[in-house]
C-alpha cells in the first residue's frame, strides 16, 4: 500500500476504537433502547444475530475472500452447538450433584452415559471442542478436497453432501443424541442458573458482543497483508499462484478450517440463546441462507458480512410477524435484487457510489485515476524517458 | 549432464494415444536467451506445461539444474527456480500492481511465514525498480484489472523477474500487442537476458528475429532444427512445415 507504517497504525487504532465503541454501544445503549420502547425480545433476537453474523464472517472468509463457496457451513455450526449443549445436558441442577445423565437418555433407557458423552463433562474440553471440532472436520474435508484440485461447482456440492451425511447421521441416532428432537438448553443448568433465566441470556449476549468483535478483528488481521493478498490471488487465478511458488491447497484447508471454526462459535452461541439444537441447523437451506447473509451484506467485505447478516435476519422477523408466508418469497426476491442489482452487496455499493455522491454534494473535483493517468503529459514523458534509457543499453 | 540448466532427453506425452511431444530431446546451457517456434500443434505449450510440472511425462525425463523434476507438483518446481509467464496475461486483477509484484517478489512462501511476515527492508525499492523496468510505475496503485493489455503481458514479465527465478518461461510474450509494444517488451527481454535464462515460445517471425541468438523449431512434438534465425529459416525442412502450414 502506498501510505507509510505510521499512517497505517493510526488508521488501525482508529478502526480498533470505532469497532470497541460499537461494542460497547451495543452492550448498554441499544438493549436500554429496546427495553425503552417495550421491544425487549430484540434484544434476544439481536444476540442470536450477531451469533450468526460471526458464521458469516467465515463464509466471507472463504467465499468472498477465497472464492471458495461452501453450502455446507450449517455442518459447522451444528456440530459447534451440540458440542456446547452437550456439556449442558450433563450439568447437573443446584442440589443435586455428580453426573447427571440426560433426561432423553434415562426415556430410552440408557443407564451408562455414552461414550461419545464422556469429553463434555469437562468445561475446558467443551470449550475447546466448539472451535476445535469443526476445524478438524474441515481440516480433513478441505484437505482431501483440495489436495485432489476439486473446485467450483464441484466443491459446493460435495460440502452439501457432506451436510448430508452429518444430517443423516444426526437424525436417525435417536439413543445417542436424540435424534430429530434435538437437545434442548433453556432447561439446562450452567453455574447453578438454569439456562434461560435473564441474567444468563444477558451474559450470553455480552459474551457474543465480545466475541463478535474479537472474529471480526481475527479475520481484519486475516486479510489483510500479504495473506489476505494471497487469499484474493487464489481468487483470482489459482494456477497462477502455483506456478509462482506457493502452495494454494494448505492456504485453502486453513481458510476453510477457520471459517468452521468461526461457524462453531457461532453455532455454540446461536444455541443457549434460542435454546435448543436439532439436525435442522444441518437443513441445507440454513447453510445457503449464510451464503445469502454474506451476499446482501457485499462479499469480501467483512463489515457486509456482519450487517448482510443482521439485515436480513431482522427483515425476515419483522416480515415473519405481519405476514407469516411472506419470508420465502421476500428471501428469494432480495437474492435476486442483489445478485442483479447490486452484485457487490450494499456495502460494495456504498464504497463505490457513496464517494461518488459525496463528491457531487460537495462538487470537489476528485482525480478519477485511470483516464487521467492515461492522458498525463508528465507520465507520458517519464515512460519514455525510461524506454529510451532502456535502448540506449 | 552436468553443466547444463536444463535437459530434456526422450521426452513424450502423451493424451489418450495422441503424443503431444514424441521422443524430444532438448538442453539449455545456463545463461542462454532460447526461442521455440513451430506452427500450431507443434507441442509447444505441452513442452512449457511438462517443464513446470503442470503435465507429467509419459517418458523420458526432464532435468533442472540436475535434477529430475518428475516427482515435484508445480509450486515446488516454481520454488526450485522455473518462473513462467502464460500465453495470456494472468495477473490477479483485483489486487494493485505494486501488491502483485510482491507476492511475486516474496521469497519466503510457505503459510507461517505468509501469515507473520518478516519485513524485508529493500522489498520496496525492489519493486519500484522493477515497475520502472516494466514501464508501471506511474500505476503501481491501481488495480492491475485497469491496466491495458499491454501493460497486464508488462506487468507478467515483471513478476516473473520479481520472482527472480533461474529460468524464465515465456509463451507467446507479444500475442495481441501492437508493433511498438511488441518492441517494448523485445527490449525488456534483452535486458532480462543479461542475468537470467530465458525460454521464449513465439509465433511473430519479426519478434523473433529481433531477439532471438538460438532458435528451435518445434514440428509435431519433436525438435526439427536448430540455429540461428538465419540458419533456420534457410532450412528447407522448416520453410516446407511452414509453408505446408499456411497452405490449409
Amino acid at each position: 500500500m502506498n501510505t507509510t507504517p505510521r499512517r497505517n497504525r493510526s488508521r488501525l487504532l482508529i478502526e480498533t476504537l470505532i469497532v470497541v465503541a460499537i461494542a460497547i454501544a451495543m452492550m448498554t445503549v441499544v438493549p436500554g433502547l429496546l427495553n425503552a420502547v417495550g421491544q425487549s425480545f430484540r434484544v434476544g433476537l439481536l444476540g442470536r444475530f450477531m451469533a450468526l453474523a460471526i458464521a458469516a464472517l467465515g463464509i466471507d472468509l472463504i467465499w468472498g475472500y477465497t472464492g471458495i463457496l461452501s453450502l455446507g457451513h450449517g455442518l459447522f455450526f451444528a456440530l459447534g452447538g451440540y458440542a456446547f449443549s452437550m456439556f449442558l445436558q450433563l450439568q447437573p441442577p443446584p442440589g443435586a450433584t455428580g453426573l447427571q445423565l440426560p433426561d432423553f437418555l434415562v426415556l430410552y433407557g440408557v443407564t451408562d452415559l455414552p461414550w461419545l458423552w464422556k469429553p463434555f463433562e469437562s468445561l475446558p474440553f467443551t470449550t475447546i471442542a466448539i472451535v476445535l471440532l469443526p476445524t478438524i472436520v474441515a481440516a480433513i474435508l478441505g484437505y482431501l478436497v483440495f489436495r485432489n484440485r476439486i473446485r467450483g461447482v464441484y466443491f459446493s456440492i460435495l460440502t452439501q453432501a457432506a451436510l448430508i451425511v452429518f444430517f443423516n447421521f444426526f437424525n436417525g441416532q435417536q439413543k445417542l443424541i436424540n435424534g430429530t428432537n434435538g437437545l434442548k438448553t433453556d432447561t439446562t443448568y450452567l453455574f447453578g442458573q438454569v439456562m434461560s433465566s435473564p441474567t444468563m441470556q444477558a451474559n450470553f449476549y455480552y459474551l457474543t458482543i465480545v466475541l463478535l468483535a474479537l472474529a471480526y478483528g481475527f479475520c481484519r488481521w486475516l486479510t489483510s497483508g500479504r495473506f489476505g493478498q494471497l487469499l484474493i490471488a487464489i481468487r483470482d487465478d489459482e494456477p497462477r499462484v502455483r506456478f509462482t511458488g506457493y502452495d494454494p491447497t494448505v492456504f485453502k484447508v486453513l481458510v476453510f478450517a477457520v471459517s468452521a471454526g468461526l461457524a462453531g462459535i457461532a453455532g455454540a452461541l446461536y444455541t443457549v440463546q434460542s435454546g435448543i439444537i436439532t439436525p435442522k441447523a444441518m437443513d441445507i437451506a440454513f447453510s445457503i441462507e449464510m451464503v445469502i447473509w454474506v451476499a446482501v451484506g457485499g462479499r469480501g467485505t467483512l463489515v457486509g458480512a456482519v450487517l448482510g447478516t443482521l439485515i436480513v435476519n431482522f427483515a425476515r422477523s419483522l416480515l415473519s410477524e405481519q405476514y407469516p408466508a411472506f419470508w420465502l418469497f421476500f428471501q428469494g426476491a432480495l437474492f435476486l435484487a442483489v445478485v442483479t442489482v447490486l452484485p457487490d452487496g450494499f456495502v460494495g455499493w456504498f464504497k463505490t457510489n457513496i464517494p461518488e455522491l459525496v463528491r457531487q454534494l460537495t462538487s470537489k473535483t476528485k482525480i478519477s485515476t485511470y483516464p487521467s493517468l492515461e492522458n498525463n503529459p508528465d507520465l507520458d514523458y517519464e515512460r519514455q524517458v525510461v524506454s529510451d534509457r532502456k535502448s540506449d543499453r | 549432464m552436468s553443466g547444463k540448466l536444463l535437459a530434456i532427453e526422450n521426452l513424450t506425452v502423451s493424451f489418450d494415444g495422441f503424443k503431444a511431444l514424441n521422443n524430444l530431446t532438448f538442453s539449455m546451457d545456463p545463461g542462454e536467451l532460447r526461442v521455440i517456434i513451430g506452427p500450431n500443434g507443434a507441442g509447444k505449450t505441452t513442452f512449457l506445461d511438462t517443464i513446470t510440472g503442470k503435465t507429467k511425462p509419459t517418458q523420458g525425463t526432464v532435468h533442472f539444474k540436475g535434477q529430475n523434476l518428475a516427482k515435484f507438483k508445480e509450486h515446488t518446481i516454481a520454488k526450485m527456480g522455473i518462473g513462467r509467464k502464460f500465453q495470456t496475461p494472468r495477473v490477479y486483477l483485483n489486487l494493485s500492481v505494486r501488491e502483485n509484484m510482491g507476492l511475486a517478489y516474496n521469497q519466503q512462501k510457505s503459510l507461517l511465514k505468509t501469515l507473520f511476515p518478516k519485513s524485508n527492508g529493500g522489498e520496496k525499492d525492489d519493486i519500484a525498480q522493477l515497475l520502472e523496468i516494466v514501464g508501471l510505475l506511474g500505476k503501481a496503485n491501481s488495480p492491475a484489472s485497469l491496466l491495458a493489455h499491454g501493460e497486464k503481458q508488462r506487468l507478467e514479465i515483471g513478476m516473473l523477474v520479481a520472482q527472480s527465478p533461474d529460468l524464465l518461461l515465456v509463451d507467446e510474450p507479444v500475442a495481441g500487442l501492437t508493433d511498438e509494444e511488441t518492441e517494448k517488451v523485445g527490449n525488456l527481454l534483452i535486458q532480462l537476458a543479461k542475468k537470467h535464462s530465458i525460454l521464449v515460445i513465439e509465433h511473430d517471425m519479426e519478434f523473433v528475429r529481433q531477439i532471438a541468438q538460438k532458435v528451435t523449431v518445434l514440428h509435431e512434438g519433436s525438435v526439427l532444427c536448430e540455429g540461428t534465425m538465419d540458419e533456420v529459416q534457410s532450412d528447407r525442412r522448416v520453410i516446407d512445415v511452414y509453408l505446408g502450414n499456411q497452405e490449409d
